[in-house]
């Protein structure tokens, strides 16, 4: 199950491959473009975590940036979004608010969750971004109970569902699973095998190392997707969410991918449980790297437009820094705020 | 006023709120073709539908967390549990989801769910179906817990519950499901948070919910006799608690006995003990008096388990200590 063999392959037979699956050249410089945003923002909030204007857990989801872009960027304006800890990516990526991220991990009224939900709770509800959840696999039923809905309404909204491979191996996962077959909800399952449940390797925790397969206890229809590359993540899970939309019919992916940082900021990006060798060995597949050396080679893009693009990211990210910095804490008040309707 | 048993006021509630709003459906256990594990869903699935009346498998999680996902989006589920010994297997769902989403999205969803189910102990039923969890519900801030001991609570109370933003946990009793009462006939709600002085009297305070409140009517009618008159308040919510019904009372009996079937250690008996102590502290007369299920898991032998529980003479002797006769 090696994701960099696997990809390699894929890369070589298919540039300029987006053409076929409806995505055009500028739609393509956009993913590249939101991969390097998260990047951005996630290396600068990784700096002021260690000045200490971010507390708490804060999981880093930098080199895992393609998963969500490619899965978000297939998705309609109408359609939901559940997220687990690991979520400034996919908040990013659905194109919420840079500043009221960072004001939220700064634990500012004017983040996206008025400064009490902190990285790991995120919510952007006019976007269906229906948050990011901290209890390992316990959100993956809410997906289903969204997806519930769109089909008790009538409507055709289509609900994604992100976690990684240690979820999989919670009663509920398994729960969810039975219930989007059995009852044929539109639901995408995305699985971002990031390798490790926070320090212990995939392989020391399942006894399936295709994580995908799991959904053959249910039936349900499942592929494994490369999650260092972008446009296979559009063109996959616009597959399933096209399915999902027009039968119902769930399915079940697992990108498999890498994180590059540790599992949270007070984690070592490397040590007891994976070598350094392992991580540069794994960074050779980097999303953002290998899909801009596409792009170049294909003359999508020229090193000057990646330059200019990496200052207005640039810029993007130090305002939020500063709107963050200079936005007022949550009032006293907001502490009793919103237990009850 | 119809006399009905407590399952039909319950069956009665629901119907009327599904034939109200189209976005409130049913799910749960054997609540369709079974027509209820007790008989309180008897007649929906013909009445409204597969759609709206879903039998769910045995997956407290994967459902109470449907049930989460669904009301974020506009429906109102009711998800009725079997009873409350299993929604325990569903309670992440219920106190990391269900609680805190409005919270943490800083009020951007809402959770209108009502879940449902008995609750304590019936007969012999021993330790893994016998127990009552509402200190449990009650402890976590963004759920609200609600105890009906009536027919009439049952029905005023549950549509309350159904039209209520909140996450709201509905705890009844199998023992209760077949007794009796007045129903009003004309549609009619209960509000949450108020409770209900069910019998009146200047000697003594008790206060009691659910199941425990028959025990301890029975108990004020035994005392009668010795010409003890007490006071019998009914919180019917638990969270949240009407703290002012049992301040008030116990400001004219000076006296206070709270029985709950629940164990004694941390319990909705504590809290409210704890309350009186801070807010009625000069009034009281003797020391809180508390009766509770027995600090054990529950014994499935008849004659064990009727030891375990709270009973009319276990509260008649504690009103008879807290008066020192």
């Amino acid at each position: 199950m090696s994701t960099a063999t696997l990809k390699k392959e894929a890369r070589e037979v298919k540039a300029p491959r987006w053409k076929d699956i409806g995505l055009s050249n500028a739609k393509v410089i956009d993913l590249y473009r939101q991969m390097l945003l998260i990047r951005r923002f996630e290396e600068r909030a990784a700096q002021e975590y260690g000045k200490s204007k971010i507390g708490g857990f804060c999981h880093l989801y930098i080199g895992q940036e393609a998963v969500g872009v490619g899965a978000i960027a297939a998705l309609r304006e109408d359609d939901y979004i559940f997220s687990a800890y690991r979520d400034h990516g996919h908040a990013l990526a659905r194109g919420m608010d840079p500043k009221a991220i960072m004001a939220e991990l700064f634990g500012k009224y004017t983040g996206c969750s008025k400064g009490v939900g902190g990285s790991m709770h995120m919510f952007d509800a006019q976007r269906g971004f229906m948050g990011g959840y901290g209890i390992v696999g316990g959100h993956i039923p809410l997906a289903s109970g969204t997806a519930f809905a769109s089909k008790y309404l009538g409507k055709d909204s289509v609900t994604i569902c992100f976690f990684g491979e240690a979820a999989a191996n919670q009663g509920v996962f398994h729960e969810t699973l039975n219930l989007a077959a059995l009852w044929k909800l539109p639901v995408v399952f995305i699985c971002e095998n990031n390798r490790f449940g926070m320090g212990t390797a995939v392989e020391r925790s399942t006894a399936v190392w295709d994580i995908y397969q799991k959904a053959s206890a249910y039936n349900m229809t499942r592929q494994w997707v490369d999650g260092m590359d972008v446009v296979e993540m559009y063109r996959v899970v616009k597959e399933s969410i096209d399915r999902a939309r027009e039968t119902n019919e769930p399915t079940m992916l697992e990108a498999r991918t890498y994180r590059f940082r540790g599992h949270s900021m007070s984690d070592p990006i490397h040590g007891h449980y994976r070598t350094k060798e392992e991580v540069e060995e794994q960074k050779k597949s980097d999303p953002i790297l290998t899909f801009g050396h596409e792009l170049l080679t294909a003359n999508i893009l020229s090193q000057s437009v990646i330059d200019e693009m990496e200052l207005e990211i640039k810029k993007t990210v130090e305002e939020s820094v500063e709107f963050a910095e200079h936005s007022p804490e949550p009032p006293p008040d907001a502490l009793f705020e919103n237990v009850y309707v | 006023m119809a006399v009905i048993a407590f399952r039909e006021a319950l069956n009665q509630a629901m119907c009327e709120e599904m034939e109200r709003d189209p976005n409130v459906f049913l799910m749960g256990e054997e609540v369709g073709q079974y027509q209820g594990a007790y008989k309180v869903s008897q007649g929906m699935l013909q009445k409204f539908g597969e759609k709206r009346v879903i039998d769910t498998p045995i997956t407290e999680a994967g459902f109470a967390g449907l049930g989460i996902g669904a009301a974020m989006v506009g429906l109102r589920p009711i998800v009725e549990m079997m009873t409350w010994n299993f929604a325990i297997l569903a309670f992440d769902q219920l106190f990391n989801n269900a609680a805190k989403i409005r919270y943490m999205s800083a009020g951007q969803f809402k959770v209108p769910m009502v879940v449902r189910g008995p609750s304590g102990a019936a007969h012999a039923l021993a330790s893994q179906h016998s127990q009552a969890l509402e200190s449990i519900l009650a402890h976590v801030p963004g759920l609200i817990v609600v105890m009906p001991s009536t027919p009439a609570d049952g029905k005023g109370l549950l549509k309350s519950a159904i039209r209520d933003d909140n996450p709201v946990m509905f705890m009844e009793s199998e023992m209760m499901y077949g007794q009796k009462g007045e129903v009003p006939e004309e549609e009619y709600m209960i509000p949450i948070g108020v409770g209900d002085i069910k019998r009146k009297g200047d000697h003594v305070t008790i206060v009691a919910w659910s199941k425990m409140l028959h025990v301890s009517l029975a108990a004020a009618d035994e005392l009668m006799k010795e010409g003890i008159e007490a006071e019998v308040i009914d919180p019917r919510t638990i969270r949240p608690l009407d703290e002012d019904l049992i301040i008030n009372s116990i400001k004219k009996t000076n006296r206070c006995v709270i029985v709950e079937e629940a164990w004694p250690f941390a319990s909705v008996g504590s809290e409210i003990a704890s309350r009186i102590y801070a807010k009625a502290f000069d009034y009281l007369d003797a020391p809180v008096e508390r009766v509770n299920g027995a600090d054990i898991p529950m014994p499935y032998a008849h004659n064990l388990e009727m030891l375990a529980l709270p009973s009319v003479p276990k509260v008649v002797a504690a009103v008879k200590k807290v008066l020192y006769r």
